[in-house]
């Protein structure tokens, strides 16, 4: 029941509703426990609800790191 | 994010987690709390590779499909059942659990009513505000990531001042259900892989009594292969070390203070009370239940239905229960892959794709080629 996607927000109206974009689909979401969230923005939907914005910077650093453990690897 | 599937930065991870196994006294058990995290595990072939390397994960009550007793699972059959012109709106596994009632998929519903299967709250709530004469009952199951969501929705129908919309709750909270795994001291843990959704609501700090009271290491971890990894060896370096902590790993998708906005939602529109358990029996604030100015949302007393405090009875045999507490695997009941399969399972751990029995079924039973 936790599962919950990446998406990224295409459309944001003042009601706190809007889209996302899922792996290509359009889906309705609600954004209202993401007050900070913009347009664009890649946040993290659970039962039709954004609970968390993404941090593009976090995520670099991420995918850096297991860059470098490929690169270390055998 | 497929860089976190990389089979070269897997393998050098089950490498370091090796290394540092081999340096602890005894051999590292983790309990993975999330359902979530169990199905990753196993459906990239984690679990096998781990214990390869010397560590043991054993699953938790991460399955809020799984830890709703039967008695609030017969509830919702008897309202659908007994009521005329009644739509009951549920998450779509909690309509296969199975109790001595049956399941909501074999449940008749009473003249006029119907089950809905829904994907979010809201979908729940447009239902009432499309049919007026209808009413609307929202059979909710969730831990902290879904709460917030059904806060806002009951927050909203009041808000729209529908009197057509309730909600039969079945809201669990993971930190107090940890703390009474660890008192009850059945299983010897050696640290924990904490939910990365329910900690994207509650931040570090809920879990911080487990490193200062229990001295046991922990990590928040995403739900790629790899951050599931990393979580692992951060949690073997603090036990090496000898600094339990509560780590993030999962800080793409997740601040160390949670969802401030969320919380405060939740605490607007739930109380916390002594909540009972499927296998972990009434464990202290352990549940949430509408606050007063709220409590004309609550399906319980609206339509007479048991109390959430009564558990009820399991199914004869299912031991869902002790799967739930980490006490045995599925692979221990002897109902598992025989009597209890996907097709017809006796208990909700068999139902739920977040249920350690599907998830063994599905994915446990496969020989690795000998080497």
């Amino acid at each position: 029941m936790c599962l919950a996607v990446p998406a990224k927000i295409t459309r944001l109206e003042d009601s706190g509703q809007g889209t996302v974009d899922y792996m290509g689909s359009e889906v309705k979401a609600n954004f209202p426990l993401v007050p900070k969230a913009r347009l664009g923005d890649w946040v993290i939907i659970h039962a039709g609800f954004a609970i968390s914005v993404m941090d593009e910077q976090e995520a670099r650093e991420t995918l850096q790191l297991f860059k470098e453990m490929a690169d270390a690897s055998r | 994010m497929k860089e976190l599937r990389n089979p070269k930065a897997i393998r050098k991870l089950l490498e370091d987690i090796g290394e540092i196994a081999r340096l602890l006294s005894r051999p590292p058990r983790l309990m993975e709390v999330c359902g979530t995290h169990t199905m990753s595990l196993f459906r990239h072939g984690l679990t096998p590779l781990l214990a390869d390397v010397g560590v043991e994960m054993v699953s938790g009550p991460g399955c809020p499909v799984c830890i709703t007793p039967a008695g609030i699972h017969e509830a919702a059959i008897s309202l659908v059942s007994g009521e005329k012109d009644l739509t009951l709106a549920t998450f779509g596994d909690m309509t296969r659990v199975p109790t001595r009632m049956g399941s909501l998929q074999t449940a008749v519903p009473g003249p006029g009513s119907r089950i809905k299967i829904v994907y979010s709250p809201e979908e729940a709530l447009e239902e009432a505000r499309r049919a007026p004469a209808r009413r609307v009952v929202f059979f909710g199951a969730g831990f902290e990531t879904t709460i917030p969501a059904i806060a806002f929705t009951a927050k909203r129908a009041a808000a729209e001042g529908l009197a057509n919309f309730w909600v039969l709750p079945a809201l669990w909270l993971v930190p107090p259900a940890l703390r009474a795994i660890l008192e009850a001291g059945e299983i010897s843990i050696s640290g924990f892989i904490y939910p990365g959704h329910v900690s994207a609501i509650i931040g570090a700090e809920p879990y911080e009594f487990i490193a200062r009271d229990h001295g046991l290491p922990g990590a928040i971890a995403g739900f790629e292969p790899g951050d599931i990894l990393l979580a692992v060896r951060s949690v073997l370096e603090q036990a090496a070390a000898g600094t339990p902590r509560v780590a993030l790993e999962y800080s793409r998708a997740m601040r160390a203070e949670g969802n401030p906005v969320a919380r405060a939602l939740m605490e607007e529109v739930f109380e916390p009370f002594d909540a009972a358990w499927r296998g972990l029996g009434t464990i202290p604030a352990s549940g949430l239940r509408f606050r007063e100015r709220f409590a004309g949302f609550d399906a319980t007393p609206k339509f007479g239905l048991a109390r959430p405090g009564a558990a009820g009875r399991d199914l004869p045999g299912c031991r869902c229960g002790d799967v739930l507490r980490g006490i045995i695997r599925p692979e221990g009941c002897r109902l598992f892959g025989t009597k209890c399969v996907p097709d017809s399972p006796l208990g909700p751990c068999m139902v739920s794709y977040e249920g350690a029995c599907l998830i063994h079924f599905k994915y446990g039973r496969t020989r690795r080629p000998s080497s």
